[in-house]
């Protein structure tokens, strides 16, 4: 098992004409993903070559649904037209949407949020770098070939502390890894992972990865300390970062005395979390408690 | 983006909201000018982007013009906090019979939008709300639907407004909407929102924060970029589209990816204490690409830092793997020749980490030295910074 994505995952790719979503298709068919289609309005009709293997095009996602059966889709469609797509894929009824792309304002993230409250939609990201259920299927960017299949289950704020802790781990392997974003406004937060892994019978054991900005994971340590029976493990990232700046991502940012990074490692420990001093001391804890 | 008071009000007042007469001013002439126009007491206020003003004597009343060049002679120049006051606002004094409260705001924890309003303004609203909860209402905005009369009049009986204001509160609660949705805001606040005595109800300061993303539809916020403010180094990384962020420690930092990067600071602090107290000096993501040329472009921007006694470079190569990231780093230092004089603690890990490091070893720059993990290079770095 996994959680959100399987071997039976249908992936559609909305911009997949555009370069990034073209680079990034054909990476996820290289890691043996099921793409089944892309959508463009444009170019509705045609079909991208890929190594031989053509990908047909479809002029909107409900089509390209009925067509082949998709249950996700994950976009790469640029700011200025993601929230339309967003809306696009909810509207259709996906399973799963996963918005790659940097850079929405927040104003259209929170109204595709709001506006798929309700349906059936979930969605992750945006600003991420998608999901992978190691040797199964892989929606986004995250690379394949750095990690294998097993039994932990990773969450995640960033992209690149994502892949160093996949690399770090890559002998035990994992069920899936998934990189939230670091916006301020996101569909899939820390708890609804935890709680997928918590129900998963192939994750053993959780790495969190948090970092400053907002109190996602205050909320995740109160979740872990109600509802998660199954050792997690904690990394923050943060703690030099100065108040009032924005460090990268649009969500990390020290306001006050509100979304520090050490606020977010006390709340964790106090659910029972261990927490690494850094991200190698953070994949030690975790080798101590899965016994590899 | 943050934005000064002088410019949230002018935006305010674009989008109808009722504000007093006034202006900016740079030099004691100015003011001098503005307040002669106004022809009232004015008030001259520092502009500057912390609160406090009031008890730093950043604003000061002035009966007349010549008493408003005194003043703002006094203002300009003012350290309030660490901002130097460069701008002072001169607008028309109020008396002022009520104070009340008003803001949009994004609320993260609830991926919402909220309003807040209270008929108990003037002081710092994070004070009121530990103080006097009840007196201060939270009602969520849906963002698909927005804040219509309605839900403004909804938004102002939560408040309990007087009845003699209701009507001017409920039309300025849409209108401060309108700033918000329109202009991309992720905070607008006025405080106070005052009823002068007379009856009339204005927004006599405000603070609005506009989302930096939004800019590609609001190509005119860019003329509201302090750009005056900015560190010289953060302006020149920002001119080369890089994620800079200029600290105050000595070893530079340059990483692929926000989170590593801000981990990468985390890493260099800890063992910068055993070097006493050796500290990152900025925080720089390059990005998943790390090519040559925006390697380059980084290292000129952290070799430009005089503070900067060593430099970190650390690389998780994923989807650009190791080995093209080592050829990065290897041109970056070509193209800098001789700008490139203070050491490079390189650490690699992830795809193709053995060619990777095999072509920094080849190349054997005498100014690189190869660590093959985060913590050891980190501890190298802050070594050769201390």
């Amino acid at each position: 098992m996994s959680i959100f994505l399987n071997e039976n995952s249908k992936v559609i790719v909305q911009g997949m004409t555009g370069s990034e979503g073209r680079k990034h298709t054909q990476r996820m068919l290289a890691s043996g993903t099921a793409i089944v289609g892309g959508v463009n309005p444009k170019k509705a009709g045609q079909s991208v070559d890929f190594d031989g293997a053509g990908v047909p095009v479809f002029g909107n996602v409900a089509e390209a649904m009925k067509e082949t059966g998709a249950d996700v889709s994950v976009i790469f469609v640029p700011p200025a037209g993601a929230k339309n797509a967003v809306i696009e894929a909810v509207d259709a009824q996906i399973g799963l949407a996963v918005v790659i792309t940097e850079g929405i304002p927040v104003h259209d993230s929170t109204y595709f949020w709001a506006h798929a409250q309700g349906g059936s939609t979930r969605i992750i990201g945006p600003n991420c770098p998608g999901l992978i259920s190691p040797g199964r299927s892989n929606a986004g960017i995250i690379p394949a070939n750095i990690t294998k299949q097993g039994r932990i289950g990773l969450v995640s704020k960033s992209g690149t502390l994502t892949y160093q802790m996949m690399y770090e781990l890559r002998d035990i392997g994992f069920s899936t890894c998934v990189g939230i974003g670091g916006d301020p406004v996101i569909g899939t937060t820390h708890i609804d992972c935890l709680q997928a892994f918590q129900d998963d019978p192939e994750t053993e054991a959780i790495v969190m990865i948090g970092e400053i900005g907002g109190d996602a994971e205050e909320r995740a340590a109160d979740f872990i300390r109600a509802n998660v029976t199954k050792p997690v493990v904690g990394y923050v990232a943060g703690f030099t970062a100065p108040e009032g700046k924005t460090m990268g991502h649009a969500g990390a940012i020290v306001s006050g005395s509100a979304g520090t990074a050490q606020a977010k490692q006390e709340a964790l420990e106090a659910a029972g979390v261990r927490v690494g001093k850094t991200p190698s001391e953070t994949a030690r804890l975790m080798r101590e408690i899965v016994g590899a | 983006m943050d934005l000064f008071e002088y410019q949230a009000r002018d935006l305010l007042a674009s989008h109808g909201v009722p504000v007093l007469p006034g202006g900016v001013a740079e030099t004691p002439e100015q003011a001098e000018a503005i307040a002669r126009e106004i022809g009232t007491t004015v008030v001259v206020k520092a502009q500057v982007k912390t609160g406090g003003r009031g008890k730093a004597g950043g604003v000061k009343l002035a009966d007349d013009a010549e008493d408003a060049r005194a003043r703002a002679q006094d203002i300009l120049g003012l350290d309030i906090k660490g901002h130097i006051t460069h701008r002072v606002m001169v607008a028309q004094a109020s008396d002022i019979a009520e104070e009340y409260y008003f803001s949009y705001l994004l609320d993260r924890a609830n991926r919402t939008f909220l309003a807040m309003a209270s008929v108990e303004g003037g002081m710092e609203i994070e004070q009121l709300a530990v103080e006097r909860p009840e007196a201060l209402a939270r009602i969520p905005v849906d963002a698909t639907t927005g804040v219509d009369t309605a839900k403004a009049t909804e938004i102002v009986d939560a408040a309990g407004f007087p009845a003699a204001v209701r009507d001017q509160v409920i039309a300025i609660a849409v209108q401060l909407w309108e700033v918000f949705a329109q202009e991309d805001a992720t905070l607008v606040e006025v405080n106070p929102l005052a009823k002068a005595p007379d009856g009339t109800v204005l927004a006599l300061d405000a603070k609005v924060t506009l989302d930096e993303n939004a800019r590609f539809r609001h190509q005119e916020h860019e003329a509201l970029e302090d750009s005056a403010a900015a560190d010289p180094l953060e302006a020149a990384a920002k001119e080369k589209d890089l994620n800079y962020v200029k600290l105050e420690g000595q070893v530079g930092i340059i990483g692929n990816g926000a989170g590593l990067v801000m981990s990468t600071l985390d890493v260099v602090a800890y063992a910068g204490e055993e070097f006493g107290g050796v500290k990152p000096a900025n925080f720089l993501d390059i990005g998943g690409g790390a090519s040559a040329e925006v390697m380059a472009n980084g290292l000129h921007i952290i070799l430009s830092d005089p503070a900067v006694k060593s430099v970190f470079v650390n690389v998780f190569g994923g989807i650009t793997a190791c080995d093209a990231v080592a050829n990065g780093i290897v041109h970056a230092l070509q193209m800098l020749g001789d700008e490139a004089t203070k050491p490079l603690v390189v650490r690699l890990d992830g795809n193709n980490v053995e060619e990777g490091r095999r072509i920094l070893a080849e190349a054997n720059h005498p100014l690189v030295t190869l660590v093959d993990t985060m913590d050891g290079a980190a501890r190298r770095a802050a070594e050769l910074a201390a």
